[in-house]
């Protein structure tokens, strides 16, 4: 086989090759959307976070804002201490409230921000104020047993 | 008494032979390394190599890649209708395949359908002491056979795991979207949220070229080691395919652990 047809043929492969390697960046993997150029960090201490993960995401109303980054345990008021970023164009009031809430019934966990009314904003190291911790299923179970056995008068 | 002599001898027969072959190879990679330089000078030589292992493999590696996907699309569709959740099919397809099965799979194809050919035709030319010839000549047969193998190997694995995981994405998305109707928009957007790029793709990028180098040395070594008769090139065939698919399942497992190890 002549140099310019075999010349010819692997640049046809390698074309192919990185071809598939960006469909599998484009449209499998979807670079950038999820991925912020620039970020700052907040933080926020909860009680209990329930099973959420590092690189969980961060909505509000819905919307990804933001990825969590980090998540330690603080010895001083023994709870967990989530530290997560938010895109450069995203910024929440001092007053925001920070929650962990699940995507369906049994789905991933995130972090919900909800907005407050305070004309001050969160800048970057800021620690949210506000949190609520994550629903235990089996803790809601027991209070429901709780309740029912309260509510039933024993005969 | 004796026998038992016997028995501890070749027991440190063996372990000296394998320490010996594992050095022998260690070498031979080093000295492959020094004269790659020479080899990639003369670029053709490694053109041609490419020719040989990656285009000439495309087409296994796009039909294979296409029923493996078409299988994982019937299978986890099967599996997950049963839990209501068939949307996340498109996530099922895109990891298995961008994480563990387009690198292992198509290096496991490779190493039978170009690996086992370098070795045979090293193999052969050391048979008919073509190599010694060139040395005669002073031309390095590492420089211009052996380098050049190795690496058109090492270049085609990567983009041949790429084309396999993405005929992968696409067979499933044609069982499961095209035949078997999962919501289209659901299936793509559900695996966009899930694969990441630096973690799920180039990791399995990084995998496949791994995967390349362990099969293009072991090809190259066992051709260039093979005792030179008709039944040592066979035997050297035969060990090419044994190691390079035990390699590439163990090197996945040490792969996998450092980079999915507790996380997410």
């Amino acid at each position: 086989m002549s140099r310019t047809t075999l010349d010819l043929w692997v640049g046809f492969f390698v074309v192919i090759g990185m071809a598939a390697l960006l469909f599998l960046a484009m449209k499998v993997g979807n670079v950038g959307s999820s991925n912020f150029d620039e970020t700052y960090h907040l933080k926020a201490q909860f009680d209990n976070i329930g099973g959420l993960k590092v690189r969980a995401p961060v909505k509000s109303a819905g919307v990804v804002v933001g990825r969590v980054t980090n998540i330690g345990f603080d010895t001083d008021s023994y709870r967990a201490e989530v530290t997560f970023s938010l895109g450069t164009g995203y910024h929440f009031p001092k007053d925001t409230i920070a929650t962990i809430l699940t995507s369906g019934l049994l789905g991933e966990q995130y972090v919900g921000l909800d907005a407050g009314g305070d004309v001050e904003m969160l800048e970057g190291g800021d620690v949210v104020q506000m949190t609520q911790s994550a629903v235990v299923l089996e803790k809601l179970i027991g209070q429901f047993m709780f309740d029912k056995a309260a509510e039933t008068p024993a005969n | 008494m004796t026998g038992v002599l016997n028995l501890v001898r070749r027991l440190g027969a063996g372990v000296v032979e394998a320490v010996w072959r594992i050095g022998f190879a260690t070498r031979f990679f080093m000295l492959l390394l020094r004269y790659s330089g020479q080899s990639l000078l003369r670029l053709h030589l490694t053109i041609r190599e490419i020719y040989f292992s990656g285009v000439l493999s495309l087409l296994i590696i796009v039909v294979s890649g296409l029923f493996v996907g078409m299988v994982l699309g019937l299978q986890g569709y099967e599996t997950l209708q049963r839990y209501g959740s068939s949307e996340a099919l498109g996530v099922l397809v895109a990891l298995s395949l961008t994480r563990e099965l387009g690198p292992v799979v198509a290096a496991l194809l490779f190493a039978s359908r170009a690996g086992s050919a370098v070795t045979a035709e090293i193999g052969l030319m050391k048979t008919t002491e073509q190599l010694k010839a060139m040395d005669m000549m002073a031309v390095n047969p590492l420089a211009r056979v052996v380098a050049p193998r190795f690496w058109g190997g090492v270049i085609s694995m990567p983009l041949l795991a790429a084309l396999f995981s993405a005929m992968g994405v696409f067979g499933g998305w044609l069982i499961g979207v095209v035949f078997i109707g999962v919501d289209e928009g659901a299936f793509w957007s559900q695996m966009q949220a899930a694969v990441d790029f630096r973690f799920d793709v180039l990791n399995g990028v990084i995998k496949s070229f791994v995967f390349g180098i362990a099969v293009a040395l072991i090809a190259v070594f066992e051709g260039y080691d093979c005792t030179p008769t008709a039944e040592g090139v066979s035997r050297a065939i035969t060990r090419t395919v044994v190691s390079s698919a035990l390699a590439i399942l163990a090197l996945d497992f040490v792969l996998t652990s450092f980079m999915f190890r507790g996380q997410s």
